[in-house]
């Protein structure tokens, strides 16, 4: 079973007995709350920061180019400087735009993001809240996001904006379906919407083992929609840049802008560990059954180290399709969603709900 | 039938094609093959410019300070933002009879587009592109060049035997 020496269990119980000896038991809740958000803040910024780092390089490479490499070793600072550059640049204020929703648009956007990450089970015992319904919270509280966008769209007062967030917008109301579909399927093979049951059932092999050839059809589904749902390419419609020169994120500049960049990288970290506390078995180990030594060896990797490796594996395969594929045209695009996507989705689901009823996937 | 056995086989054929271009990607991660980024200031010594490169335009001498320049003037008639000046003088060929000759081919580097039409129109190619791109200087005035260089002549034809 998994060590409990990896457990962060410990640590954060020890933290709260202690906040609770020290104050009131609603102050103790009030400093956890803190804590955790600053915690996450740190950890959004950086990670946000890194994964820009991480794309660019990926694209050098797969371009045959170096990529970033002046600023610090292999060019690690390079997105430092380009956020400390953000920080100091001028926001520009829009004639004729409505300025209270134009200032809001990029907090509900980032808001969004940062509220999917409070449920991701990121180690073992290392979950800010665990909801009985966490993956269905997931889905509802990611696609807040492009409520953002809409309203970024509309109050900037240019032409661009409004087409990038109609784009987008329907893009999401069509890909939601079948994110939603894909996800599904593991909910139907766990019997659960609570993230951590979903984890536990996965301690003898992650659910795209499992499951099987419809695991694996629901895993390629939601790449696919999830990659669509967060507007990266080859579905970047929303910005564009070749016909809507930034799209909804044309008017913005600095930090407000910043926030709409760093949102999106954070959105991306999102989805993939999602895919990956599904379909590849969140924090557990790789274990085969039977094999003894092999599980125990596996089981000395920290859960953490698990966590992340496979949310990279699936952020690099969300990176791959961006740099092979060309942007879709709208009416293709939609056109893939509701002709193709989402029948596969809804024929997916009866084949796995009569999987699971018939008991033909490996127990 | 038809149309749900092509359905299938739409999807099949796409996901295919899909994986194709994603295994040409995935080669180049994996073995990225030859690097084309140029780091510049450290490659200084060893940098090579492309063949086709525009640097600046430059009138190639020989060994024996001549070069090809009549100084018809076909360069400067033809500059479209009169970047090139041709000065020229009259000097006594062997015959003594007073003809043209080139005094100054300026070229004012600060206004040339590099479009190459002096280059493309000179009838004796006289000038051509150096490749040299480190034009950085503090004073404008530097970047007015002359193209022959001092005592140089033109090169006589080579009479055919």
């Amino acid at each position: 079973m998994i060590l409990d020496i990896y457990s962060f269990s410990t640590l954060t119980s020890s933290i709260d007995n202690s906040l609770h000896n020290m104050m009131s038991p609603w102050m103790a809740t009030l400093t956890e709350f803190v804590l955790v958000g600053i915690v996450f803040l740190l950890f959004y910024a950086l990670l946000g920061l890194f994964l820009v780092y991480l794309e660019r390089k990926v694209c050098a490479v797969i371009q045959n180019r170096i990529g970033p490499n002046r600023v610090g070793r292999w060019g690690i600072f390079q997105t430092f400087a380009d956020f400390i550059k953000l920080l100091m640049k001028e926001l520009i204020t829009i004639k004729h735009a409505d300025k209270f929703l134009f200032n809001l648009a990029p907090f509900i956007v980032i808001i969004a993001s940062f509220m999917a990450m409070a449920a991701l089970p990121f180690a073992k015992g290392l979950q800010a809240i665990d909801f009985n319904i966490g993956i269905f919270y997931v889905i509802a509280v990611s696609s807040l996001g492009v409520v953002g966008i809409l309203i970024a769209g509309w109050s900037s007062n240019s032409k661009y904006s409004l087409i990038g967030a109609m784009r987008s917008g329907a893009q999401i109301i069509s890909y939601e379906l079948s994110v939603g579909l894909s996800l599904l399927a593991i909910v139907i093979f766990s019997g659960s919407m609570q993230l951590s049951t979903i984890v536990e059932s996965q301690a003898d092999g992650w659910w795209i083992f499992k499951g099987h050839i419809p695991a694996f059809i629901a895993f390629v589904l939601y790449l696919i929609t999830a990659t669509a749902e967060i507007n990266r390419g080859p579905f970047d419609l929303a910005e564009a840049e070749s016909e809507l020169t930034a799209g909804f994120h044309t008017e913005y500049s600095g930090i407000k802008f910043a926030f709409f960049f760093l949102a999106e990288y954070m959105n991306m970290f999102i989805v993939s560990a999602i895919a990956a506390t599904l379909f590849l078995g969140g924090w557990m180990p790789f274990h085969i059954g039977g094999w003894e030594g092999f599980n125990q060896i596996m089981d000395y990797i920290p859960s953490i180290l698990w966590f992340f490796g496979k949310t990279f594996v699936v952020i690099y395969i969300i990176m791959w399709f961006k740099w092979t594929f060309p942007r879709l045209r709208i009416d293709q695009m939609l056109n893939l969603e509701w002709k193709y996507l989402l029948p596969l989705n809804l024929m997916n689901t009866v084949i796995i709900s009569f999987v699971v009823l018939m008991g033909l996937y490996f127990k | 039938m038809n149309s749900t056995i092509k359905y299938f086989t739409d999807i099949f054929k796409g996901v295919l094609s899909l994986w194709a271009g994603m295994r040409v990607t995935g080669k180049y991660f994996i073995s990225p093959g030859e690097i084309v980024t140029e780091q510049y200031p450290e490659n200084r010594a060893t940098l090579k410019m492309t063949g086709r490169f525009k640097g600046e335009v430059i009138m190639p001498h020989d060994e024996n300070n001549q070069h090809k320049c009549t100084g018809c003037g076909i360069c400067e008639l033809n500059c479209p933002n009169g970047s090139i000046e041709i000065i020229t003088k009259k000097v006594p060929n062997e015959e003594g009879k007073m003809i043209r000759a080139i005094d100054k081919h300026i070229y004012h580097l600060s206004m040339c587009t590099f479009c190459e039409l002096c280059i493309k129109t000179c009838p004796f190619d006289a000038i051509t592109w150096g490749q040299d791109f480190e034009h950085a200087v503090f004073d404008r005035a530097k970047l007015t060049k002359v193209l022959n260089k001092p005592g140089s002549s033109l090169k006589k034809k080579e009479v055919k035997s």
